[in-house]
């Protein structure tokens, strides 16, 4: 087991050698790479990468150029996950037989958008998983298929409207609440599954700095607001998330060994859901008459999760 | 960069981040990096920006909001101090200037065309309003 790097305060984090590059092509204003840089900023080890087909990826990775300090793979859209789980198993073969040249103990991190793992890779992260191989995956989850053009994905929020369940006068967009991945994760048996948010750093380096130490395969499922999909203005990223982790609407907890649940943020001024559905063109239409009992939908739901999560952190089951 | 036509083209491609060994990447500051011609930090996203953050070093306490929330890597910090912002990778999204905490603010958007030095000169005074 290597050391765990030391961050005590954000003056300590910003001594970190970032491995990750700029002109990448990502939007202005994209979370993508805040949280990218959080996760691999928050070790010093040796990286084994990987990403799967998405915006990450394209935007990252366009010949001739890398932005990426360290080994980095890219295959196809649903294998991300697999590739790194290979590349795990191969580690470790080598390593019991004696024959690795250097004895390195690297981290296996693979990077995939909600579309790559709740929808396209799941069965490909399902079986990672079962296999127990240790690596972390971590979810850049932008709630909708931002590469192509802002399809709906099963991540895809209860009203939120996309390109492919577009708000109108006959629909308030998308029908289907998200599918709660972390639950199912966590049913895997994965020693640390966890929810992040790139506005609360301090929490997110500490659920990394768990993850990569745990034994096993973990899942990290990090909010990563979209300027593009969510229409919001580029320089509002922070805020937005912001106001999603401080209205409950995306809370921030981990589970431990698959029942262990502890919420690891509380924010001390709870905002109504209202606020964070206006700040986003994609709920622009539940404002109209016709819509606005989608508003209290949103609010009785967000409240009744926020519930849950309490209960099941004080039953510890 | 070596120019292939299609039927030259690999199936699989091998892009190299540094020029020759490189070690302890995770430790060592990108001044100190020997970067290749296939990593992006030789490349330039400075013609994706309309407004440029500029810094007035006077008002800043080093907070590091703009270097941690900063998606483009470019907001250059050392030991600890914020020293400056790396425009040849900055497409001037505005983040830092919306994370700065201090009043008046220490980092401001302004036009890509306009002076440093006049902006500087007219940095906007503490607003007594806010606390």
């Amino acid at each position: 087991m290597s050391e765990i790097k030391k961050i005590k305060n954000l003056k300590d984090f910003s001594t970190s050698a970032d491995r990750f590059e700029g002109a990448n092509l990502l939007c202005p204003g994209c979370a993508h790479s805040i949280i990218v840089r959080e996760v691999l900023n928050a070790t010093n080890d040796d990286l084994i990468l990987s990403a799967s087909t998405g915006c990450l990826e394209v935007c990252t990775a366009v010949y001739p150029y890398t932005s990426w300090d360290a080994s980095w793979v890219h295959i196809g859209f649903e294998n991300g996950s697999t590739a790194v789980a290979g590349a795990e198993a191969m580690h470790k073969a080598l390593k019991t037989k004696g024959r690795l040249k250097q004895d390195r103990d690297p981290k296996f991190v693979s990077f995939a958008g909600d579309g790559a793992s709740y929808d396209i890779g799941f069965q490909w992260i399902s079986g990672c998983f079962e296999r127990g191989h240790n690596m972390m995956h971590v979810v850049l989850d932008n709630e909708v298929y931002a590469n192509t053009g802002g399809q709906r994905s099963s991540s895809t929020p209860i009203g939120s409207s996309a390109t492919t369940s577009p708000a109108g006068s006959h629909s308030y967009g998308e029908k289907r609440n998200k599918k709660d991945m972390i639950a199912i994760m966590a049913a895997h048996g994965s020693p640390y599954v966890a929810q992040v948010a790139p506005n609360k750093w301090k929490n997110m380096v500490k659920a990394i700095q768990q993850g990569l130490n745990a034994e096993g395969p973990t899942f990290i499922n990090a909010m990563s607001a979209c300027t593009t999909e969510w229409k919001f203005a580029p320089e509002d990223t922070i805020a937005i998330s912001d106001l999603a982790t401080d209205s409950h609407i995306f809370p921030l907890y981990e589970i431990i060994d698959g029942k262990q649940l502890n919420i690891t943020y509380r924010p001390k001024n709870v905002l109504p859901v209202d606020e964070y559905l206006a700040a986003q063109g994609r709920f622009k239409h539940l404002f109209k008459d016709q819509y606005k009992f989608m508003i209290k939908e949103w609010q009785d739901r967000v409240d009744a999760n926020w519930e849950y999560l309490q209960r099941r952190e004080e039953a510890k089951v | 960069m070596q120019d292939n036509g299609w039927n030259d083209f690999e199936i699989g491609s091998l892009l190299r981040s540094f020029n020759g060994k490189a070690e302890n990447i995770a430790t060592t500051l990108q001044e100190d990096r020997n970067y290749s011609n296939s990593n992006s930090f030789t490349a330039s996203v400075a013609d994706w920006r309309i407004e440029k953050p500029v810094f007035n070093k006077d008002f800043c306490i080093d907070c590091q909001f703009c270097w941690v929330y900063c998606p483009d890597i470019s907001i250059i910090s050392r030991d600890k101090k914020m020293i400056g912002i790396d425009m040849d990778h900055c497409k001037g999204c505005g983040i830092c200037v919306e994370v700065c905490p201090t009043n008046p603010k220490s980092l401001l958007m302004y036009g890509e065309h306009e002076d440093e030095e006049s902006i500087l000169a007219a940095w906007p005074s503490k607003d007594k309003e806010k606390k």
